[in-house]
């Protein structure tokens, strides 16, 4: 039987991390995600794991350490949040084209500056490129069942790629829910013993990793851990049916929330899923009209044709971003939502909007208004507020 | 696959999953040599075997055997001029050129 407990985000990633028990995390404290490298040094001072614990002196080393260790053969976790994930910029690109599955619990909060700490994509979205899969969580349940299935995912022979467990800042990182746990002993068989072909520490083998590759290597090294990312999707398929069976909770790379007969939808990441859900059933209840939620949970590999089929035929989107790009125009997800429609000549009106960015709150007030705009745009098609602030203060 | 098996014609299907390398010592078949613009040249008449020139050579290109220096491996010296610079007796001369 499973476990009912009420836990936080960090409790829960910890509360995973110790189950799966890694053979190394190097990691240093950084707000919003401090609590899990702690939780997790309890469960070792307290003999519950042993996992080997590396004190560093900044993400930069937290995230070199993370590449040795992996090189080494270990099984490794780190956990960071924002300027924290930035400061491993160099190395996150090192460990995804070094093939090292090495995984990530991200707390997403803004960047700086101007300096903040609440939630929002902007830390994620900017490692978008970095040959890292993303998975992204709407509550404290969702990111505890992503991290028992990141391992699995990473270690995949096809795929053999760094992950990132991400979820919203203080919303769902501090946020207390009820949450159902996996017992410990489904927990070690459903993500396995780490048994990597080649390593540094193997036996009887010498080897190098990361070597130096000049342009005559360079754009096959890229091809290859392409292909691996492609190749992630069927492994992050894979993961999810046998965590269905495991648990009885089903994932895919998003959900479809009241989709079927949906005319106006928004897309959107994370915890704001929740609350627009609440709108969507507000709106139906209420009024009737056909309103749905798309909320995507794989963001690395983006599954382009999957969101695509989705959305064709609906008669408006809107798409939501938290994070700015500073493109003068869209957002991330609002771009590849959007290139992915093109492919499929879809016939949907589609806005881009910016919300929570900092960690100001989106109410079901505002989903309901965007809800509202979207049947004027696909009335009228007018777009005038192609890529609107929600929530901001305006003349 | 061995990495004698890849080179700059192979697809990259055949590449191996970050470019790892499985076998030691590969480094002996890349002929560093190739960068040189200088080249140092050994007065074995000079030279008084202090072995000076050995430790400061950034790519170990000067052998040794039984305590005496060799001559140079051109395969791998860059040129970079360190061990004329700091051998006492003008036993290493920098000529322009391979």
């Amino acid at each position: 039987m499973a476990v009912r407990e009420r836990l936080s985000g960090n409790e829960a990633v910890a509360y995973a991390i110790r189950q799966i028990a890694p053979d190394v995390m190097p990691a240093f404290p950084i707000t919003p995600s401090t609590e899990i490298p702690q939780y997790v040094a309890n469960y070792i001072a307290n003999g519950k794991v042993d996992t080997e614990f590396i004190h560093v002196e900044s993400e930069h080393s937290a995230m070199s350490a993370a590449v040795g260790a992996s090189a080494a053969g270990a099984r490794v976790v780190t956990a960071t949040s924002s300027c924290g994930m930035a400061l491993m910029w160099e190395e996150l690109y090192v460990a995804a084209s070094d093939r090292l599955p090495v995984v990530m619990a991200l707390v997403n909060r803004a960047l700086s500056g101007p300096i903040n700490i609440n939630a929002d994509h902007s830390d994620s979205m900017g490692a978008r490129d970095s040959g890292w899969i993303q998975i992204y969580a709407e509550s404290n349940q969702e990111v505890y069942d992503n991290f028992l299935q990141a391992y699995p995912i990473a270690e995949n022979p096809a795929v053999r790629l760094p992950v990132m467990i991400c979820q919203d800042g203080f919303i769902t990182s501090h946020g207390v829910e009820n949450i159902l746990l996996v017992e410990d002993d489904k927990v070690k068989e459903f993500v396995g013993e780490y048994c990597p072909e080649h390593y540094l520490l193997k036996e009887k083998e010498t080897m190098a990793i990361g070597p130096y590759a000049v342009s005559n290597y360079y754009m096959e090294t890229k091809r290859a851990q392409r292909e691996a990312m492609k190749n992630a999707k069927g492994a992050i398929l894979e993961a999810a049916q046998r965590f269905e069976r495991m648990t009885g909770r089903k994932y895919g790379f998003f959900e479809e929330y009241r989709m079927e007969d949906a005319e106006y939808v928004i897309v959107i990441i994370g915890s704001a899923a929740g609350t627009c859900k609440a709108a969507v059933d507000q709106i139906r209840e209420t009024t009737g009209k056909k309103v749905g939620l798309l909320k995507i949970r794989v963001f690395r590999p983006f599954p382009e044709e999957e969101l695509a089929a989705a959305l064709k035929d609906k008669k408006a989107v809107a798409v939501l971003d938290r994070s700015e790009m500073f493109s003068a125009t869209g957002g991330p997800l609002g771009a590849e939502v959007r290139a992915a429609l093109y492919d499929v000549k879809s016939r949907a009106e589609v806005v881009n909007y910016f919300y929570g960015l900092g960690g100001r709150d989106i109410t079901v007030e505002d989903f309901r208004q965007i809800y509202d705009r979207l049947e004027e745009i696909a009335q009228t098609h007018i777009i005038e507020d192609m890529y609107a602030y929600i929530g901001l203060r305006e003349k | 696959m061995m990495s004698k098996d890849i080179n700059e014609r192979s697809p990259w299907q055949d590449i191996t999953e970050g470019n790892q390398i499985y076998e030691a010592a590969t480094s002996r078949a890349f002929c560093t040599g190739e960068w040189r613009t200088c080249t140092p040249v050994y007065g074995e008449e000079k030279c008084r075997q202090c072995l000076l020139c050995v430790p400061v050579c950034p790519d170990s290109s000067i052998p040794v055997r039984e305590g005496k220096r060799l001559d140079f491996d051109y395969d791998h010296c860059k040129g970079c001029g360190i061990c004329a610079k700091v051998c006492p007796f003008g036993a290493i001369e920098m000529k322009e050129g391979k």
